[in-house]
């Protein structure tokens, strides 16, 4: 009878490379690994062989040159005397606004709809189904090409808005400070009369004033938060909970409202001078339509992830909670929402990522954003093809695997809970 | 106290305030304050809504040459200043919106193309619903049919075209499976059909499938599947790149067989929407599948090759897919390769579908219990083997409603090729249309008439995905 | 609890063929030592039942039979063959051993007919026709020629795990191997496969069980292993090992399941 300690070392042979399984896996990435690498070998062989017939070479330089192309919506100055880079910069910015925008208003807009979309009117469940089934089902860009076609065809030129002998042909809406007009939207700006000193250069000015004023926001919510946790630990301690509402309005707002107050807080209304509107913050139409457009659709898909999640959590843990004697208006908030927000947040975060990538269909109503800038305009003076469009999806991948990853974290985390 | 019924008691009706529209109005629309608002919201909503589009709806001008003749009907109609639809312009050009610049004398080829597809895809999706097959391709065939007849074409083309759709119809009669042929010609017949030409072409394209399949099946027994299935492959190229070409011109002098060949710039509308958006999904799916499974393997190397392809791929926008297609895919290619633009459009399209169903069928495959993966082992089945008769079947039907969806997001995504110059109908045909001397100012009707169709076409796909989940979710397991 | 049929275990012949031989076998999960030191011989014709409290280890070890899991240490020899890292033994060894699941595992998406000769015919390479008919043979002897052309999905647990017993037998084994066969029945289902692998028993089979079917055990089993904390216990025949227990911790397992 054999026993471990004598059993022979099994001698290698050539054969255990395809049949034993510690040697097959090995075997079969080498081979996969000479394969991958003789595919890339033939891909940048051909990419060298193309390019020296068309006398190119791979060159990056191009990004310090001089642009030489305005951009209408730019969130850090810049004028077309800078470079390629600066503009693409721009244009990355102008990207990620749109994104964060279209993210925010999309998921309210989303959540009141799938909420709606749930209640037990007919008429109004079934005229969110409409909206969502419409809007879900028909091509993104077909919204777009709509919405900046209803802004441009139906308003009026900005001479419209000319005052001549007293009376205009076209009028501002909301006494007076906003104006549509069919090339751009005037809206006030904010303004401040004694902002803080600004802080770095003058080609990436930070707004300090901005950042204090978010600081002390920030701040608010914590303290707004120790109300609330000292009231539950009331309640805990007595059964009673504390009226806490008023403290909160007065933490989150007052602090805010005074720095305002002490900033000089105004706001500086568009103004129709000589041909165009003047003062304000302009909006583009594109910027308009492409937040629009992406705010409609992307709202009817949320809708349809609040209203599943909801629906996939809500029976029997409703009926649980009723039968405690819970009454409907704290079953949603302690029961339903915190397990339907974890079937919920997934979904919602590949949306955001999905919506920051349909930022780049812009295209359609001619907004420049990174796509239109480096992947466009630049693409098309320079020539550089291979650079631009390698740069740009180098970019765009770094956004989606920074959402990606938050969303991992999440799930990360929702999974240790759940052991 | 005891009591034994001695009589059962018939049904009783509701009492009043429990039936009818009382009731229903009264649950429904007006259970509350809060519901009530809501309601009446709702209503003037719809009110304001349907006084905007339906004056203009119908006030419709159907016949008219131009948009100003259209102006001039409904003022003369309906007063100075109404409102109208000019639905005159697809009247005159909804062929382009269908069949881009497809010569009319050829429309047969896209429709008959076009029925042939639902045919192929019946033995797949309906291998064991022998009833269901039998409608959907008796309704298809019938419309094929009367979808022919409208188009210019002889006679005998017609008779010809309706004997191929009756020998479909006899065949899905005995059995679903009896199909399977028409689905492996079909795409071979797509190529011939579509861009028309000599039909050697296509059938060597074909032999060298064939040429695959003999390889295998000499070599399979021997040296094992996955080597001959790369043994099969690779003299298939060698016959794709070597002799194809050759033996196809050959065969077209001995025996011309050709019909009239139409080139790529010539497609448009929506023929070349579901061109790309079929084609693309239909070869993705296997590619899909070999991501999920590379994805999923112990092998560090081929695991992380999968993943890199999938969330590159799935991390960039569509349109700089496209664009690569355009700009960048024939730098990668040896330069004498020269492939057209729609053609590159698939093969980026393809890549970008393939990681989206790669991670749909991955879904599918976590759904698996283990035990079958057991099962398969402990009965003595190789990989490949348990892959082929147990996971895959299982897994790709849990997906089908993923990947319906997938084909929901990449037909409306097809629109986007407009912007690498193919003239896909949302844009690119209704930019052209506005762009027509007759037309110019016309912008709600075309974009109505795509969007319209879009939403047919998708509405139904994703209610059909629906029926499935539900019908997945109930089915015995 | 299900009251099988007593037989007289030595009726059934055992030959002084080995059938499995595992010889100073240790398995870890990570760091986690799992089969410690395990040293067990099964000879041919031979009913062994493992049985043991849950985490015992028991189910790891007769899943180490067909490799289902690896060992690290140690050597198995499974008729004639020795379990390494080569693939063709373990294919060898697969095809020879059966094993039935707790959870049935057959393959919902193929009729009972096609369970029972998948492997047949893709792994020994049968004829169609032979295989169906060898699969109608296994399916009268587990009493449920009827359901032949049904799917998984429409059968009571019983009739799939009867199924699943068929679809081992269809290849023919020489051993089969039994994890926790009866624990995922409903109570009035337990009799009909116990019944089946009483009768499997008595046709000469080699068999390793891993159940808490204690008649079962007495029935028809030649030897019984009790299992805990990875390692073998005790192993004794059945009346000696039911009537006499030796360790402490054997006695404690048995007032704990036959207490009630």
């Amino acid at each position: 009878m054999a026993i471990a300690s004598d059993l022979p070392k099994p001698q290698f042979r050539f054969g255990m490379l395809i049949y034993d399984t510690r040697y097959r896996t090995i075997t079969i990435q080498v081979i996969v690994l000479i394969l991958a690498l003789i595919f890339a070998g033939w891909l940048v062989d051909n990419v060298r062989t193309n390019l020296a017939l068309k006398g190119k070479d791979i060159d990056f330089s191009f990004l310090f040159r001089r642009a030489g192309y305005d951009i209408g919506q730019h969130l850090i100055p810049y004028n077309n005397d800078m470079s390629h880079g600066r503009a693409a910069i721009v244009g990355l910015l102008n990207t990620l606004v749109v994104a964060v925008i279209g993210c925010i208003l999309s998921t309210i807009l989303g959540v009141f709809l799938g909420v709606l979309r749930l209640s037990h009117n007919w008429i109004v469940s079934r005229l969110i189904g409409v909206y969502v089934e419409i809007f879900r089902n028909v091509p993104l860009i077909l919204w777009m090409i709509l919405v900046a076609t209803v802004l441009v065809e139906s308003r009026p030129q900005p001479k419209d808005f000319k005052v001549v002998d007293g009376v205009s042909q076209a009028s501002m809406m909301l006494w007076d400070s906003v104006a549509i007009t069919n090339r751009s939207s005037n809206v006030p700006l904010p303004l401040l009369d004694h902002p803080l000193p600004a802080l770095g250069s003058d080609s990436f000015p930070i707004n300090t004033s901005l950042l204090f004023i978010f600081a002390l926001f920030a701040g608010s919510i914590y303290v707004n938060r120790l109300i609330l946790r000292r009231a539950k630990a009331v309640q805990e301690a007595t059964g009673l909970r504390p009226v806490t509402w008023w403290q909160s309005i007065l933490v989150l707002a007052g602090p805010t409202l005074a720095a305002l107050f002490a900033m000089g807080f105004h706001l500086e209304y568009p103004v129709f001078k000589g041909f165009n509107f003047q003062g304000g913050i302009q909006f583009d139409h594109a910027f308009t339509a492409l937040t629009i457009a992406l705010t409609l659709y992307y709202a009817a898909v949320t809708a349809e992830i609040v209203r599943s999640g909801i629906q996939a959590i809500s029976r029997g843990q409703s009926e649980a909670s009723f039968a405690l004697g819970l009454r409907p208006g704290i079953t949603t908030r302690l029961v339903i929402l915190p397990q339907a927000l974890r079937v919920i947040l997934p979904p919602m975060i590949s949306q955001f990522l999905s919506l920051t990538k349909d930022t780049s269909l812009g295209i359609a109503v001619s907004y420049l954003d990174l796509r239109g800038t480096l992947g466009g305009i630049t693409l098309n003076q320079t020539g550089r093809e291979l650079e631009c469009m390698l740069l740009m999806m180098l970019i765009y991948l770094i956004i989606s695997l920074l959402i990606s990853s938050v969303m991992n974290v999440y799930n990360a985390s929702v999974k240790l809970k759940e052991r | 106290m005891n009591f034994v019924r001695t009589q059962m008691l018939p049904p009783q009706s509701p009492p009043v305030t429990e039936r009818g529209a009382v009731k229903w109005l009264r649950e429904n629309l007006f259970s509350g304050p809060l519901n009530t608002i809501l309601t009446v919201l709702a209503v003037l909503t719809v009110y304001y809504l349907l006084s905007m589009a339906l004056p203009w709806l119908l006030h419709g001008v159907w016949t008219a040459n131009s948009l100003t003749e259209c102006r001039t009907i409904i003022a003369a109609n309906y007063g100075p200043d109404a409102i109208g639809a000019c639905w005159a312009v697809i009247h005159a050009r909804w062929y382009q919106f269908i069949f881009g610049f497809y010569p009319p004398e050829a429309y047969w080829r896209p429709i008959l193309d076009f029925g042939l597809m639902f045919v192929a895809m019946t033995p797949l999706l309906f291998a064991d619903n022998p009833r269901s097959a039998i409608k959907l391709v008796g309704v298809v065939a019938v419309l094929t049919v009367i979808g022919l007849s409208l188009a210019q074409g002889p006679l005998w083309l017609l008779a010809l075209c309706t004997a191929l759709m009756a020998g479909c119809f006899f065949l899905v009669l005995q059995s679903p499976a009896r199909l399977l042929p028409v689905t492996l010609l079909y795409p071979f017949a797509t190529i011939w059909l579509l861009w028309g030409g000599s039909i050697w072409g296509p059938v060597m394209m074909m032999a060298g499938f064939g040429v695959l399949a003999i390889v295998y099946s000499l070599l399979s027994t021997r040296i094992g599947v996955v080597m001959a299935t790369a043994a099969g492959f690779v003299a298939a190229c060698i016959w794709w790149l070597a002799l194809d070409g050759a033996v196809a011109a050959a065969l077209q002098s001995l025996i011309p067989l050709a019909i009239q060949s139409v080139p790529s710039d010539k497609f448009g509308g929506f023929v070349l929407s579901f061109l790309i958006g079929v084609s693309s999904i239909a070869i993705s799916l296997p590619i899909g599948v070999l991501l999920a499974l590379g994805r999923q393997s112990d092998m560090l190397l081929i695991k992380s090759l999968s993943v890199a392809f999938i969330e590159f791929v799935r991390g960039v926008p569509l349109i700089t897919m496209l664009f690569t297609a355009s700009l960048l895919l024939q730098y990668f290619l040896p330069p004498q390769v020269q492939f057209d633009l729609i053609l590159r459009v698939v093969i980026l399209v393809t890549f970008f579908s393939a990681a989206y169903n790669a991670e749909v069928i991955r879904g599918g495959l976590a759904a698996l219990p283990k035990g079958q993966f057991e099962a398969a082992d402990a009965l003595g089945l190789d990989y490949w083997q348990a892959q082929r008769l147990i996971i895959m079947p299982q897994a790709l039907k849990v997906s089908i409603p993923g990947i319906v969806s997938t084909f929901i997001g990449l037909f409306k995504d097809t629109t986007l090729v407009t912007f690498v110059g193919l003239a896909e109908p949302l844009r690119g045909i209704t930019t052209i249309v506005r762009a027509d001397i007759y037309w110019k100012g016309i912008y709600w009707e075309p974009y109505l008439f795509v969007g319209a169709i879009f939403f047919a076409a998708c509405y139904g796909m994703s209610r059909y995905s629906l029926y499935l989940e539900r019908k997945l979710m109930t089915d015995h397991r | 609890m299900a009251e099988p049929a007593m037989t007289n275990p030595a009726d059934m012949s055992v030959s002084d063929e080995v059938a499995v031989q595992i010889t100073a076998m240790n398995k870890w999960y990570g760091t986690f030592h799992v089969l410690r030191d395990i040293n067990m011989t099964v000879q041919k014709g031979e009913r062994i039942v493992v049985c043991g409290p849950s985490g015992s280890g028991k189910s790891t070890l007769i899943r180490c039979n067909n490799r289902l899991e690896e060992h690290q240490q140690g050597q198995i020899i499974v008729d004639g063959t020795e379990l390494t890292n080569d693939v063709k033994n373990i294919d060898k060894v697969r095809s020879e051993v059966g094993m039935v699941f707790q959870h049935f595992n057959l393959f919902p998406h193929l009729t009972i007919l096609e369970n029972l000769t998948l492997a047949p015919i893709w792994v020994r390479k049968i004829p169609k026709r032979e295989a169906e008919e060898t699969a109608m043979y296994f399916l009268g002897k587990v009493k449920i020629p009827e359901q032949a052309h049904k799917f998984p999905g429409q059968l009571s647990g019983g009739q799939q795990q009867r199924v699943a017993i068929a679809r081992s037998l269809c290849m023919k084994p020489r051993i089969m191997l039994f994890d926790e066969p009866t624990s995922a029945l409903d109570p009035e289902m337990i009799k009909e496969v116990l019944d089946t692998m009483i009768d499997l028993a008595k046709d000469g089979m080699t068999m390793i069980c891993v159940t808490h079917e204690m008649g079962f055990a007495q029935a028809v089993a030649n030897r019984v292993i009790f299992m805990d904390q990875g390692q073998i216990v005790e192993q004794n025949e059945p009346k000696e090992f039911f009537n006499n227990p030796k360790s402490d911790r054997t006695k404690l397992f048995l007032s704990q399941i036959l207490g009630h």
